[in-house]
């Protein structure tokens, strides 16, 4: 008897300390009594060679991965590692946090979305750069503009993105009209010359992205923009209950209302509206870049090759505009060789590299010569259009607390093409929330 | 058989039920000390993984970062000590009716799909059961959704659901699956009972398999009937694996997370479970509040386990459950026993009789 | 009096699992005579039901991964052109997946050992011994299956980063075991207190020791048991995703749930649908092949015990 009760005895004492270690743990595990470490006394000093980590997505064409390789084979002793990360961009951004958090010395180099730059920056998860680090002169302002928190560059653009308005260009000429629409009247005027047409018969006039996701918040912010409103103004303060916002709103509401946009477009993604266009069931698109080489595609999988052209998307008044994609690089404080680092991005994001990698990647560089040299432009057709949409565009609204923001927005603007709510309650609620988020 | 030696009488009865000189209460020293022995690794392992993220949660949740930025435009990096401030916002306000929201969603789903696998789990165990040509095909084919990973099988059944998908093809149907309301419920459902059925299915059956046939052959010459024997023989024979299956569902679906969040996509609130909203609150940052979302759902997980395994009784400490079945099978067990016995006897006689 | 006659006796009771289909096959409910009625009928017809469920999502998987990229959104029955482009990219040689299979292996089939290892100690103990505290003890063991997955992450990698674990098996092993332990412990005690106690004992008055007893007689008894936990415990860690993302991010360490979320599109919003539909398919089917195989090999060594 008192046998066994030595034996629970001791098993619970185990149990009893490893719980009193967890507690310990738990005390210190870097929550309030823990101070970070102080990144503007870093920024100032970008000290410490040797091997560091680049932690991104992978690229698929392999072109990120010849710079890496150039680097190493000149740089020995500081050899940088390339850690995937998934491809989703929510896993990635998780990945990127959690290392921040518990301030891991792995993840040296970090390649973000533009839309985390203030959040990463304004949580001191990444430092601010010398101002000389890139030669921001030559690159498109919006993408300087993106990396940037607060008046210093926290960021080295990489590559950009934005949106391209695709018209199917056989069916306009049938129709008999001459330009492509450059306003959203204009767009349905054309478009009931068009499904007029009998070769016209089942097609729907136009879709954009307008599933509850990141891309309902690009289609709802260019709408917005392109009705001459914004989203957040230039001090960070929501503008959404404005009439310019609703105007931008409406156009969304009345296309699903005016059966304008195919009622399935509110499961649309990118990849569901190239389908849609691929297969002839759209006049026009809002999309990326990205789908000009498989809607080319003269395999026969598209329907569309050689019937189709791109434009900038329409706007009310004229062109539209559009909203900017992207990546920067960016330095982690935690990571001990900050030296080497900062050399590593200069050389990742220099002109001569972006220039390397044209030749492997579709993802358009950050510098505007790039666009208009005759050999590119030969072989990616869209980018003098992408220029003029680049040299528009306005970056989505730069929030510390983006994670919610673009929550709040494709909340209430889902609500409001669904129908859920009224255009007017849509816009009063997601002021509210913004501004509670801004606050 | 051929060696004539008389089976025990324990194996020949055959009753997996029969409690046995099993005597409650009386503990020799030894036992005690060799149960600490066998149970402190399982405890000590759970405790690293589990005692430790609990309490660190728990800590965590008693805290609030200060909002708002500081003057060059920081986050601030103290947290204040609020108690059980993030407890009580859970159910004030917009983020109460979130909670309540992904708490009813949550529990629908779950009473919802564990019903359906239930039903399906052993339909699948008796089929898997029978003997046929081609069952271990059956068997295999049976295996595989659960051996499909859940993110895979996520974006399969997103592809399967999605406008133009094969699902609408079949059912020449134009329901937007993916989009919020009800068709994203049924989604869900019908993607969760089909990956998951297979674990209760798989349970039962090893469940089955050590039901002795006797009791079959002697409930047969009483002339019991196929659903007779379901009722009476299986059922309660395969209760105590059943329950410990559907308990283990109860406890995984309470916490769904990834089917909805690829299948549906996250945000969509006809969808959104527990897990998917501390995963949100602890997305944006709001470590505090996703703490208590999580302890909240830890401690609504323990009270469904507790009143599961009290009501309905899946005791697997206590002998309660199999006295109260051997009592309700007595009869055919007497039945069954006599039968065997002669069966045996029979049968040892004709094999004796071969091997001459 | 001796062993084999006890396994004898066990496998005449009829537990010896899958182990005898004739045996088990004649007792089954419904399993009168193969009468050609409509019941019959309808019962295959319920067969070819569940089976068209469990595998037309599982064929249109195999469907998928076999089309090219470019028709990814056709809804043919068969895929038209017929393409395995799509396995050539999941195997190309930057994605290391046949060495994310090979870890994925080693963490699943190591965890699946321990926990069956140390599930069967606890069951028995649970299930035989007397002891105080019991079901104090069971509900801490299930209660440590109900905190969210995704909750258990953040403090884990703080833990495992200050113990350098980052980038080891164990840091997958070790978690991984907080669902398999519960599992085949309530599991395990279950099966075990389901058998006789009366064998055991025999064994003993034979002149086995306790533990002779445990693995000669109890343990076979409760083979289907521990082969079923072992299945399910297995494909459980074979398909954790989030603590495998997080705890590792060297390549040569990484399982293939993690290989797969890494696959990319031509361009970021690209799904790259076929290419995960081909790594479904590659890590599923081995799973399925291995279970049957393991399947045959255990039900052949309880049947050649029994009938020696």
């Amino acid at each position: 008897m008192r046998q066994r009760r030595r034996t629970w005895q001791t098993l619970l004492a185990t149990t009893a300390s490893l719980t009193v270690a967890a507690v310990a743990l738990t005390g210190c595990g870097g929550t309030a009594t823990d101070a970070k470490s102080t990144p503007k006394a870093a920024a100032a000093s970008f000290e410490g060679k040797g091997p560091i980590n680049y932690v991104s997505n992978r690229d698929a064409s392999g072109a990120a991965n010849k710079t890496i390789e150039e680097w190493n084979a000149a740089h020995p002793e500081e050899k940088v590692t390339f850690i995937e990360l998934p491809d989703s961009a929510d896993q990635q951004r998780q990945q990127l946090i959690q290392n921040a958090q518990i301030k891991s010395d792995t993840f040296s180099v970090l390649n973000l979305d533009v839309v985390w730059t203030s959040e990463f920056a304004a949580n001191k998860w990444i430092l601010p750069l010398p101002a000389d680090a890139v030669p921001t002169d030559k690159m498109i302002p919006a993408t300087v503009n993106a990396a940037t928190y607060r008046d210093s560059l926290v960021g080295a653009p990489y590559y950009t993105d934005g949106a391209l308005f695709y018209f199917r260009s056989d069916l306009l000429q049938a129709a008999g009209i001459a330009a492509p629409p450059k306003t959203w009247d204009e767009m349905k005027t054309a478009c009931k010359a068009i499904l007029a047409l009998p070769e016209a018969a089942g097609m729907s006039c136009y879709t954009g992205q307008f599933d509850k996701n990141e891309a309902l918040t690009v289609n709802f912010s260019e709408a917005v923009a392109s009705a001459g409103g914004t989203v957040v103004d230039a001090d960070g303060k929501p503008t959404v209950n404005t009439p310019e916002a609703k105007e931008g709103l409406n156009l969304l509401v009345d296309g699903f209302k005016d059966g304008l946009f195919p009622s399935d477009a509110i499961t649309y993604l990118e990849e569901q509206g190239r389908r849609a266009f691929q297969d002839g069931k759209l006049v026009f698109m809002r999309n990326w870049p990205f789908l000009h080489a498989s809607l080319s595609a003269t395999d026969g999988s598209s329907k569309v090759n050689g019937k189709f052209n791109i434009t900038s998307i329409p706007g009310t008044d004229g062109p539209g505009v559009s909203t900017l994609g992207g990546r920067s690089l960016a330095i982690s404080p935690f990571t001990p060789n900050k030296a080497t680092a900062l050399e590593f991005v200069k050389f990742f994001t220099s002109e001569e590299q972006a220039q390397k990698r044209l030749a492997l990647s579709s993802r358009a560089p950050v510098y505007a010569s790039l666009f208009e040299d005759p050999a590119v432009v030969a072989k990616r057709p869209f980018f003098p259009t992408l220029l003029t949409s680049l040299n528009n565009a306005q970056p989505r609204p730069k929030v510390v607390q983006y994670g919610a923001t673009t929550k709040a927005i494709q909340e209430e603007a889902y609500a409001a093409i669904t129908g859920a709510k009224d255009t007017d309650t849509a816009l009063k609620d997601m002021q509210a929330k913004l501004t509670e988020l801004t606050k | 058989m051929t060696t004539t030696t008389a089976p025990p009488a324990g194996a020949q009865t055959g009753t997996p039920h029969a409690p046995g000189p099993r005597r409650r209460g009386k503990r020799s020293p030894g036992e005690g000390r060799m149960a600490a022995m066998l149970l402190s690794p399982t405890i000590l392992v759970l405790a690293l993984v589990i005692v430790y993220p609990l309490l660190s949660a728990v800590h965590q949740s008693l805290f609030r970062a200060e909002s708002g930025l500081d003057a060059d435009g920081f986050v601030s990096d103290v947290e204040s000590f609020v108690g059980l401030a993030n407890y009580a916002d859970l159910f004030v306000g917009e983020s109460g009716r979130r909670f309540l929201n992904a708490f009813a969603n949550t529990t629908f789903f779950t009473v919802t799909t564990v019903f359906l696998e239930t039903v399906l789990g052993l339909c699948l165990a008796l089929a898997m059961n029978r003997a046929f040509r081609g069952r271990s095909f059956l068997r295999a084919s049976i295996l595989v959704p659960w051996a499909v990973p859940t993110a895979v099988s996520g974006l399969l059944w997103r592809w399967i659901f999605q406008s133009d998908g094969i699902a609408n093809n079949l059912l020449g149907s134009e329901i937007l699956w993916t989009a919020e309301g009800n068709a994203s419920r049924v989604a869900v459902i019908i993607a969760e009972v089909w990956k998951t059925a297979p674990f209760i299915g798989l349970l039962v059956l090893a469940g089955m398999q050590v039901i002795p046939g006797e009791v079959y052959e002697a409930a047969r010459i009483d002339g019991a009937g196929w659903w007779r024997q379901l009722g009476s023989i299986t059922l309660p024979l395969v209760k105590p694996t059943l329950l410990v299956a559907v308990l283990f569902r109860m406890l995984d679906a309470l916490r769904m997370f990834d089917l909805p969040f690829v299948l549906i996509g996250p945000g969509k609130e006809s969808v959104e479970t527990l897990s998917m909203l501390a995963w949100d609150e602890s997305n944006q940052l709001r470590y505090g509040s996703a703490s208590a979302f999580a302890v909240m759902l830890f401690l609504y997980v323990a009270v469904v386990a507790i009143v599961f395994v009290k009501v309905l009784g899946a005791d697997v400490t206590g002998a309660k459950e199999l006295k109260l079945l051997s009592k309700k099978t007595a009869r055919k067990n007497r039945l069954a026993a006599s039968q065997t016995q002669a069966n045996t006897e029979v049968s040892d006689q004709k094999k004796a009789e071969a091997t001459r | 009096m001796t062993i084999s006659d006890l396994r004898n006796a066990a496998a005449d009771s009829g537990a010896t699992g899958s182990g005898a289909p004739e045996a088990t096959a004649a007792v089954v409910p419904g399993k009168t005579k193969p009468k050609r009625t409509w019941r019959s009928y309808s019962v295959y017809a319920g067969l070819a039901l569940i089976f068209a469920y469990c595998l037309a999502p599982f064929y249109w998987m195999l469907v998928s991964s076999l089309r090219r990229t470019a028709d990814i959104f056709d809804n043919t029955l068969l895929p038209a052109p017929f393409s395995l482009e799509n396995y050539a990219k999941v195997f190309d040689g930057s994605t290391m997946f046949g060495q994310a299979l090979l870890n994925s292996l080693i963490v699943a089939g190591t965890t699946t050992t321990f926990a069956l290892v140390l599930g069967v100690f606890a069951a028995y103990a649970i299930s035989r011994l007397n002891f105080r505290f019991k079901s104090l003890i069971l509900g801490v063991i299930i209660a440590t299956s109900m905190f969210p997955g995704i909750s258990v992450v953040v403090p884990l990698l703080r833990l495992f980063t200050d113990i350098g674990w980052i980038n080891t098996y164990q840091a997958m092993i070790v978690p991984n075991l907080s669902f398999a332990i519960p599992l085949a412990v309530w599991n395990l005690t279950t099966f075990m207190k389901a058998l006789p106690f009366d064998l055991e004992e025999a064994a003993m008055i034979d002149g086995c020791t306790k533990w002779q007893a445990f693995r000669r007689v109890l343990l076979p008894l409760a083979a289907p048991g521990v082969f079923t936990t072992a299945i399910l415990t297995f494909i459980h860690s074979w398909n954790e995703f989030i603590i495998a993302l997080s705890m590792i991010n060297d390549p040569k360490i990484q399982t293939a749930t993690v290989a797969i979320s890494k696959f990319t599109g031509a361009t970021e919003f690209q799904a790259p649908f076929g290419e995960q539909m081909a790594a479904g398919v590659i890590v599923t089917v081995p799973l399925v092949i291995m279970v049957l195989i393991f399947q045959r090999r255990i039900v052949e060594g309880l049947t050649a015990g029994a009938s020696k």
